[in-house]
């Protein structure tokens, strides 16, 4: 019997939670929609059923008292997950993450810690919209006491999430809605991923894209249709937001000599300018360094205008092609991104 | 209980305690020892002193920025509290913390916010955890009436109806936000009412010590009984300003009770050695004092200590 299996992002989220439920009986979970008969996405089906409404159970729409509630319950010993169908709502919370979460560790020096997770879905496609879309992970980045994820892979997603459960501090855990089908090799047995490494996704030579989230998708299929042109980009994973790894980054720095951060979100005061600052204060010598993200307005329902505001493969493609050989005379071919043109809700 | 069985020695012990404690830190004030804002519970304390003696060790309190009262009543580490006041190492936090955060483990104290009603869900969350686990253990959740300007009290109210939590909420009323009586807050303010609509068991309590002490003591059998949610609202007057350590303007200029604090005289009336008291009380405070006075400021290596939980 193999020690692995295929499982999709969704299904490997659901597995990591199952198993820490089963694990340790002070994990639980809350939040709208968790007990219903889609389960958010099938990462919380049946859990009700299986460990009793008091350890998974729905909840009223009061996101700021509730995430004071998973603080509570976390001093008193809990290891509480509050899922969110849209990382939009955590807006209603910030008072709660900032204020609280992030600060009792330390105003207690450590007599007090804060084990709760707080999953987000993010995510473009099917209209999300202006308020339905939003990724906003620098926002909690920025607040030291805070750790924000946001796995890729099923791999990642499930022993990321096993690691946030573990993990004694505040976790933003970041999920974007087009991986939800994605699969992958998952091993069976509960384990952890590192919540402070990046990975190297692809080894290359000619230029590094840093991804992170869907936008690892996107400079994947990027560098399949830059095989058209024999360019072999490097591609790091990034995973982890409030600690990034800029060692990984560094090396490949170092050996690419050219960067392209591709940010699941906007630029301006944002994730990609960190990575761009760590690099540029570590490397002793200049390299060429773009940033490429949203457009720097609200999202747009209408397709038309969301195909433009978000950067796609063949974008990115393009970027690197200039980059990498200083012309600007290639049209790279058009990849059609399926789960997006596939995805229909519900969230 | 027969009022005669009160243990008013104990009562008139904290309150006194208290009201030295608060007028200790008006006198220390000038000298910017204490290098942070305080928000005192002068014209407070017989809630403290009530709800704390009605109280077993096992409760759960979460008090606020305005706590001084609560913790000192709850029976806090009083040297460690005047040392985190002073800001140093051997402080509750090492200083980190200060008047507005304090907290106190070994009472089941928790640190406190100085975010208006940041505390009130969190108080929830923490008897959420008793219900899952079948503890027996009450959550007392001191609150003022600002607290109830705030959605998140409604929210976590509800939420603890809904789920039937062993949780008292204590709202002390001394009707002003700062300078904003309640009457420029709320259209009615029928607080227990609407509390009471939420499907919690409301009550407002007379203030006077023995009485916040004896219908504490009722209720808090009742929750650890039938694990049912409770409300008290008693109303109380905050002597002193919202913060630091002026007289309150909202006080009528010849007002005697920050010299002549009727509860305060009652209580003493009924302890017949309270000159024995008194003198425990100062000799406590100058030797917490002393001890704060002499303690070392934190190491500059620990600004960055417990940013992150690495336990």
């Amino acid at each position: 019997m193999s020690n692995s299996s295929n499982l999709s992002y969704g299904k490997a989220i659901y597995e990591g939670i199952y198993q820490s439920m089963l694990n340790n009986p002070n994990v639980f979970i809350f939040g709208q929609g968790v007990d219903d008969y889609k389960g958010h996405y099938g990462t919380t089906l049946n859990l009700h059923k299986i460990f009793g409404k008091e350890r998974a159970f729905d909840t009223p729409i009061s996101e700021d008292s509730l995430t004071g509630i998973a603080i509570g319950s976390s001093l008193a010993g809990m290891r509480p997950i509050f899922v969110h169908q849209r990382m939009d709502f955590l807006m209603l919370c910030m008072n709660q993450l900032v204020n609280m979460a992030s600060k009792i560790c330390y105003i207690s020096n450590g007599h007090q810690n804060v084990p709760i997770v707080i999953r987000a879905s993010i995510g473009r496609s099917w209209g999300q919209g202006a308020q339905h879309s939003q990724s906003l992970y620098s926002f909690f980045a920025h607040i030291p006491g805070l750790k924000v994820i946001a796995p890729t892979t099923p791999f990642d997603v499930k022993g990321g999430i096993i690691a946030s459960i573990n993990d004694n501090n505040p976790v933003i855990f970041v999920e974007h809605r087009m991986l939800y089908e994605n699969k992958g090799l998952v091993p069976k047995e509960r384990y952890e991923i590192s919540l402070s490494s990046a990975r190297v996704t692809k080894k290359g030579s000619d230029l590094t894209l840093i991804g992170i989230s869907y936008t690892v998708v996107d400079c994947l299929r990027a560098s399949e249709i830059l095989k058209d042109k024999k360019i072999d980009v490097e591609i790091i994973d990034l995973i982890c937001i409030s600690s990034l790894d800029i060692k990984t980054i560094i090396k490949s720095a170092k050996k690419t000599k050219k960067i392209i951060i591709v940010d699941n979100d906007w630029l301006y005061c944002g994730l990609a300018s960190e990575i761009t600052t760590q690099i540029t204060e570590r490397l002793k010598f200049k390299i060429p360094i773009e940033r490429m993200g949203y457009k720097f307005s609200p999202c747009p329902t209408t397709r038309n205008l969301e195909d433009n505001f978000y950067p796609s493969a063949n974008v990115i493609a393009k970027k690197v092609y200039e980059m990498v050989t200083n012309k600007k005379d290639w049209i790279p071919r058009k990849i059609i991104n399926r789960e997006i043109l596939e995805f229909k809700g519900p969230f | 209980m027969p009022k005669e069985k009160f243990n008013f020695i104990e009562a008139y012990y904290r309150y006194k305690k208290i009201r030295r404690t608060e007028e200790k830190i008006t006198e220390v004030y000038h000298t910017d020892k204490i290098k942070s804002p305080v928000h005192l519970s002068i014209g407070q304390e017989s809630i403290a002193v009530g709800c704390s003696m009605a109280s077993s060790k096992k409760e759960i309190i979460f008090s606020n920025y305005r706590g001084h009262a609560h913790f000192i009543a709850h029976g806090g580490d009083y040297k460690a509290f005047w040392s985190e006041l002073y800001g140093k190492r051997n402080g509750l936090s090492s200083g980190k913390a200060g008047s507005m955060h304090l907290g106190d483990l070994n009472i089941n104290f928790m640190f406190t916010s100085a975010i208006v009603a940041s505390s009130i869900p969190n108080a929830v969350g923490y008897a959420l955890a008793q219900k899952i686990k079948n503890f027996s253990n009450v959550v007392l959740c001191y609150h003022g009436d600002g607290a109830m300007d705030q959605g998140v009290f409604w929210e976590s109210i509800n939420f603890a109806s809904l789920k039937q939590l062993p949780i008292l909420f204590i709202c002390e009323n001394n009707e002003y936000a700062i300078y904003s009586h309640l009457k420029k807050r709320m259209y009615k303010s029928n607080i227990v009412e609407r509390v009471r609509s939420f499907g919690l068991k409301a009550k407002k309590i007379k203030n006077d010590t023995f009485t916040i002490f004896e219908e504490t003591k009722k209720i808090l059998n009742k929750i650890r009984k039938n694990s049912i949610p409770h409300f008290i609202e008693i109303p109380t007057s905050r002597l002193k300003d919202h913060v630091g350590i002026e007289n309150s303007p909202n006080m009528k200029k010849n007002d005697s009770r920050l010299v002549e604090d009727k509860e305060l005289l009652f209580l003493r009336s009924k302890v017949k050695d309270f000159k024995k008291i008194d003198k425990k009380i100062e000799s406590e405070i100058d030797t917490a004092i002393d001890y704060a006075e002499k303690s070392k400021y934190p190491k500059q290596n620990e600004i960055l200590k417990n940013v992150f939980s690495d336990i």
